[in-house]
């Protein structure tokens, strides 16, 4: 590594018979080059995440601790924030919620994401590439976008979901308001702008595993669905447990559809039937500045929350799909 | 793919149902897009025919026209903001990320494994944590409502480096750069001149899935700007709670903020997809 240093080419400069200032000067630039530029490349990464991810999270843990005004004073208090929480009932409601529409939104989405991505895998399949950019279309909306226009979709009187529900005899629903209709449309929003998005990666997946053990398991005679099962499912494992952990990251942070969902109302429904732990958070700190201690611990429990059904979906996933 | 023995050509063929299938997946991906298209250009009493509206009309510019004269939105001025947010983003993280990406790969430095890690590391942790400290010392340092609070954050991401480093491992080989150096090069030098050149197809695409992240950036936006000074999201989201009952100019102004993307991924989409497929075999 250090050649060039020791022997610089002859073709560069004018060629020195001693040791000149310039060169000697360009040999230390060398050397300090060498040693110190890797840190300068990777420097801007790791003070912008230093300044704006690492410490504002450490502080958050810190506001818990306090009863904590953004823009005013705050006092010291231990865990009471936390003690408080766990008896708070707008708490344990965001955090069914939350759970309750992770749920209904990601067991069919990854279902259905598996069984597309399993057609999409065909060898012989015509219009492949059409098929694949459309169906990925819908992550390149924005949420706010998808919220507005499936909260249009979704509206008792002249929505399009009620309109085509007439069709089979179903009376006009009011998707706000009640549990599982806010969640059932949520859930949909979801839904429609992830399923593409999971279907490429569990396709990319697909497409790495041999197509030589399909071929043994045909000369077995075994049919298409058992080699799913028995090929696919298995080999998929990995791209499975980071599809599902992507998910759950996703999914218990869950904000936006809901918010716009009742017109930017930060507690969901009238009865907070879809306000998540995140709207939670939002509600006791930037929408009431002097909660923000409350609002930190509220962001804490959300991370916990997450680290736990993270580690538990990937024992799962590791353990069953086998 | 072409090269399939002649006994599994039964095996693999396609039947009509994958088709079904996969038509329908179509049709529910565009509909919702389509619908929005079709009440942009429609007057605001369209919405009440049963069955919904199937077909365009010519109104698309009288909604929108009411969309941006509104006051209270400042769609026009949402529209300038993430163009300015996204581009000044977008630049950054290519740079950046091909900078850290190039230097992870191909330069020797104490503590590259361990530093490669924590990089890969910060991508697992839920960015929203720290949002209510973040938001104070944004009070802090004078950026509340402004749009640096929206680009500084965000001038370099864990997920670039990470691309970028895995890209410039196979794509630029040690005897290139070992080359350039023996010519005297320097660093810099060997990154602006042969790495950043055959990074070129990786830094179109992780360019793209910034451009895209940054211009539908909800959350952080929202918290940190008022609708006087939005991005495009935030005027989109003022302009729909306000005037919910105007579907019309409120899908033009839907429109009008989605449209950009469309276009791009139409254009770049191959290489867009390419880029998510062959991340994810990797990870």
């Amino acid at each position: 590594m250090s050649v060039s240093a020791t022997k610089a080419p002859p073709s560069r400069g004018a060629p020195a018979k001693h040791a000149s200032p310039g060169r000697r000067a360009r040999y230390r630039f060398a050397r300090w080059d060498l040693k110190y530029s890797p840190y300068l490349y990777i420097a801007p990464f790791f003070v912008l995440f230093g300044i704006f991810g690492l410490y504002p999270m450490v502080w958050t843990f810190w506001m818990s601790l306090h009863d904590w005004d953004l823009v005013g004073t705050h006092t010291f208090i231990g865990l009471e924030n936390y003690t408080a929480l766990l008896s708070d009932d707008y708490f344990w409601n965001a955090v069914r919620n939350t759970f309750g529409m992770f749920v209904l939104a990601t067991v069919p989405q990854l279902a259905l994401a598996l069984f597309l991505a399993n057609l999409l895998n065909r060898p012989l399949l015509r219009a492949r590439t059409f098929f694949r950019m459309i169906i990925f279309v819908p992550n390149v909306v924005s949420v706010a976008a998808v919220a507005i226009v499936f909260g249009m979709l979704f509206q008792r009187d002249f929505g399009v979901v009620n309109w085509f529900l007439s069709l089979f005899g179903v009376d006009a629903i009011d998707w706000r308001r009640e549990w599982w209709t806010s969640w059932t449309a949520i859930s949909v929003m979801v839904d429609w702008r992830w399923t593409g998005y999971n279907t490429l990666i569990l396709l990319a997946g697909m497409q790495a595993i041999p197509r030589d053990l399909y071929e043994a398991a045909a000369m077995d005679g075994a049919s298409a669905w058992r080699q799913f099962w028995n090929v696919t499912l298995p080999m998929l494992r990995p791209t499975f447990v980071f599809v599902v952990i992507l998910s759950t990251i996703g999914g218990l942070q869950l904000f936006v559809e809901p918010l716009i969902f009742n017109n930017g109302n930060i507690i969901g429904g009238t009865q907070r039937e879809f306000q998540t732990v995140q709207m939670y958070m939002f509600e006791n700190s930037i929408h009431n500045l002097s909660r923000a201690g409350y609002g930190a611990a509220v962001a804490w429990a959300l991370f916990l929350m997450i680290v736990v059904v993270s580690v538990l979906n990937f024992v799962i996933t590791r353990r069953s799909v086998k | 793919m072409t090269t399939l023995p002649t006994g599994s050509r039964r095996l693999w063929r396609t039947s009509p149902l994958t088709y079904i299938a996969l038509v329908l997946a179509v049709l529910s991906s565009i509909y919702p897009l389509y619908y929005m298209f079709v009440i942009a250009t429609r007057s605001n009493d369209a919405i009440n025919d049963t069955p919904p509206p199937f077909t365009p009309s010519g109104l698309f510019r009288d909604n929108l026209n009411r969309a941006l004269e509104n006051d209270t939105a400042n769609l026009l001025q949402g529209i300038v903001n993430s163009v300015i947010v996204s581009s000044v983003v977008t630049a950054s993280v290519v740079l950046t990320g091909s900078l850290a990406g190039f230097a992870f790969a191909k330069l020797k430095f104490r503590g590259r494994n361990g530093l490669m890690l924590a990089v890969v590391a910060t991508m697992m942790v839920p960015t929203q944590l720290g949002i209510i400290p973040l938001w104070g010392l944004m009070q802090d340092l004078g950026w509340y409502d402004s749009l640096l609070a929206v680009t500084v954050p965000f001038l370099a991401s864990a997920f670039g480096v990470f691309m970028m480093r895995q890209y410039a491992t196979s794509a630029v080989s040690d005897e290139l750069i070992e080359a350039a150096r023996i010519d005297g090069c320097s660093t810099w030098r060997i990154y602006w001149s042969v790495v950043l050149p055959a990074l070129r197809p990786a830094a179109a695409v992780l360019g793209l899935l910034t451009f895209m992240q940054t211009w539908n950036e909800f959350v952080w936006p929202f918290a940190i700007l008022t609708p006087e000074n939005p991005t495009l999201q935030v005027s989109l989201a003022t302009l729909s709670y306000a005037y919910y009952t105007d579907y019309s100019m409120v899908f033009a102004a839907t429109a009008v903020g989605t449209v950009p993307l469309i276009v791009v991924f139409i254009v770049f989409g191959r290489q867009i997809i390419g880029g998510i497929m062959e991340g994810a075999v990797k990870a």
